[in-house]
């Protein structure tokens, strides 16, 4: 069984919020506007934190791009009332839209603030959106998947072609937009895949690692292109 | 002694019996407050929750605060009566009525908040459906619907045989009557069995009532937030509501003494002993708090100091302040000392607590989302017209209801004080037991 994680390599982000751009387009996450902008409603699934950089303020800013975590005990899934959001057997933690009764404990529980409420109907189903990935009601939650139906469309073309699924046909929109190639995606159970090597170097780090939620997105600290 | 009775009857009657113009004036403003209540709703369930101040981070706001709020003032009433009458505490006959009546009507005004608060509350059958044990959010659901029935059941069976008097003494709605007095005619076995189940109730009603806060409380604890993440929560809850529950049945004893002329019953005394309570509690709650901050304070752990912060100086200092100040300062002046002005005294004190534990809660709830781990843009959250009047509209309803239950039925117990008095030779009986064997023999 594969174990699908992901590598985000900060030394190589420039902040040039290509993988943001291009989840929104895969994902059909909704523009909510300027006015709701301002109201701090943005939807976004993928989304680069900036930091001032302590050491010298004001003259380096850090750029943390955060997609969902893929927690593997996600503190999230766990308060859930109803089981609209779980770990699936992939690992990937899934969102049931048509069963989320919008009570926002889940938002209120992960501590990396990746999850995204449909504050509006902020869109319905209009010509030019992904027909892979449902479009949300307003009063849901929804947040990052890890393009699972990208994952599903690898499996059933793998079927087709009667062949074995293989997991480099599987890649999230993010990883794939990175001009910089700062994310790489892949199974981290294989050890010989690039996000395994990745994630075994000495600057693989995982974001508030000690709440102890087993994040499958792993973070290689900034420290060559530094000097 | 049976003409006492019978007076004592026709006062504790005529506001059933009779209404006054003050009535049809209290209705007529708290409709409008429903009302405005009612309209904030049918908004929010047309647009969706973006008609609120809530945003990304701050998901949660005023409807949390006033679920824990209401939830909170719940404790008054059966609590407090079940433990008064347990203790055999006399002075509880005029009380105990008033306090399990706030516990029923505002557990259902509590929970409704958790539906106000849903983005679907189309869906909320999915929490039967599909309910997953392991969500804090499904043991409050457990613990307030066992609360509701328990207090339900506690509130009805002393109301038995007052309802048996109204059946055969008022000339109204005798079908009503009729069927909830259940047959009752007071003979000694009927009144055996009624006060083994008042007694049944009041023990059961405790623990219950305690697992209801304590579960609210899990609501914030479970998480791994800062200053939310902390094992006193349950216990600083349950004492929270307590305090709170005591200071609203003040408030209502006050109101329906000046309203119905209830002077009679409620006298000077009965608001000492009340005030001494809360006195106690407001020490209690403060010790709670006092542990909890300054435990957070000396750990001085980054993410909690950025919490804590934001409360003593940072944006949300009126509130913290303000709440320091209505739920310990300002009740503690007023109820050091209760020999004169007592009335007056504490119904400023519980005034001030009721404002105090709402800011309590809202100081619990919103400065932690407010300040995420991670570098986020930062909201400050303010409430829009809709959560006001959905908060204004829940104390309408809450209200009315209670002013609506008062002409109904009883609001002082008629056939508890009847038995006080004739109870009290056995009153000086058991008195006279506590005491060593020789003063015995002097009286």
């Amino acid at each position: 069984m594969a174990l699908w994680g992901m590598v985000i390599d900060l030394d190589r982000c420039t902040g040039c919020q290509a993988c943001v751009m291009a989840c929104k387009a895969e994902n059909n996450v909704p523009a909510v506007g300027a006015k709701e902008a301002k109201r701090g409603r943005i939807i976004s699934w993928m989304q680069v934190l900036t930091e001032t950089d302590e050491e010298h303020h004001g003259e380096k800013t850090r750029f943390i791009p955060r997609p969902c975590l893929q927690c593997d005990d996600p503190p999230c899934t766990k308060v859930c009332p109803v089981y609209a959001t779980y770990r699936n057997p992939d690992g990937i933690v899934a969102q049931i839209y048509a069963r989320c009764i919008g009570c926002r404990f889940c938002m209120a529980a992960c501590p990396y603030n990746a999850k995204y409420f449909n504050w509006h109907t902020y869109q319905t189903e209009k010509p030019g959106q992904n027909p892979d990935v449902s479009v949300r009601p307003k009063g849901v939650v929804e947040k990052c998947t890890f393009c699972h139906h990208r994952l599903q469309k690898a499996r059933e073309r793998a079927l087709a072609e009667k062949r074995d699924f293989d997991p480099n046909d599987y890649v999230t929109a993010c990883a794939q937009a990175c001009p910089a190639q700062a994310i790489v995606f892949g199974d981290l159970s294989d050890p010989t895949s690039a996000v395994s090597k990745l994630a075994a170097s000495p600057r693989a780090f995982k974001l508030l690692e000690e709440l102890g939620t087993k994040p499958k997105v792993i973070y290689l600290s900034e420290g060559e292109g530094r000097g | 002694m049976v003409e006492i009775d019978d007076l004592h009857e026709r006062t504790l009657l005529a506001p059933i019996a009779h209404t006054g113009r003050g009535f049809y004036w209290a209705v007529a403003g708290l409709s409008l407050l429903i009302l405005w209540g009612v309209l904030a709703y049918l908004v929010q369930f047309s647009e969706g929750l973006g008609v609120t101040g809530l945003h990304q981070p701050v998901s949660w706001g005023f409807y949390v605060t006033n679920f824990v709020f209401f939830i909170g003032i719940s404790h008054a009433g059966t609590l407090i009566s079940a433990i008064l009458r347990l203790s055999k505490a006399e002075w509880r006959r005029p009380i105990t009525r008033m306090a399990e009546v706030i516990t029923v009507m505002v557990l259902f005004i509590g929970a409704g908040q958790i539906l106000i608060d849903l983005g679907r509350p189309d869906r909320l059958m999915n929490v039967i459906r599909y309910g997953r044990y392991q969500s804090p959010l499904l043991w409050d659901a457990t613990s307030i619907s066992a609360y509701m029935t328990a207090s339900l059941t506690y509130l009805y069976l002393p109301m038995i045989p007052d309802i048996a008097i109204l059946r055969d003494r008022l000339g109204k709605r005798k079908l009503l009557y009729s069927v909830l007095a259940l047959g009752w005619t007071g003979t000694e076995h009927q009144q055996r069995v009624l006060n083994r189940a008042i007694a049944i109730m009041a023990v059961l009603v405790i623990p219950i009532a305690i697992s209801v806060h304590s579960v609210v409380s899990f609501v914030f604890s479970m998480t791994l937030q800062p200053m939310w993440h902390s094992t006193i929560f349950g216990p600083y809850f349950v004492v929270g509501a307590i305090f709170s529950g005591i200071a609203a049945l003040i408030v209502a004893m006050i109101l329906f003494r000046k309203a119905y002329g209830l002077q009679d019953y409620l006298k000077p005394i009965h608001f000492r002993y009340l005030g001494q309570l809360l006195l106690i509690m407001a020490l209690l709650w403060f010790y709670f708090t006092f542990a909890e901050y300054l435990t957070g304070y000396y750990g001085a752990e980054p993410e909690e100091m950025k919490v804590f912060w934001a409360k003593f100086t940072g944006p949300f200092w009126p509130f913290f302040w303000g709440m320091v100040l209505c739920n310990f300062i300002i009740p503690i002046s007023c109820l050091v000392s209760l020999s004169r002005h007592t009335i007056g005294k504490v119904l400023a004190a519980s005034l001030s607590v009721v404002v105090g534990m709402w800011l309590e809660r809202f100081i619990i709830v919103v400065p932690t989302l407010s300040f995420p781990r991670l570098p986020f843009p930062q909201g400050i959250y303010s409430p829009t017209w809709v959560e006001w009047g959905e908060t204004a509209g829940s104390f309408g309803i809450f209200a009315l209801f209670y002013l609506l239950f008062t002409k109904f039925f009883p609001i002082i117990s008629i056939w508890e004080i009847r038995e006080g008095r004739e109870g009290v030779k056995e009153v000086e009986e058991r008195l006279i037991s506590y005491l060593p064997g020789e003063i015995e023999e002097k009286t």
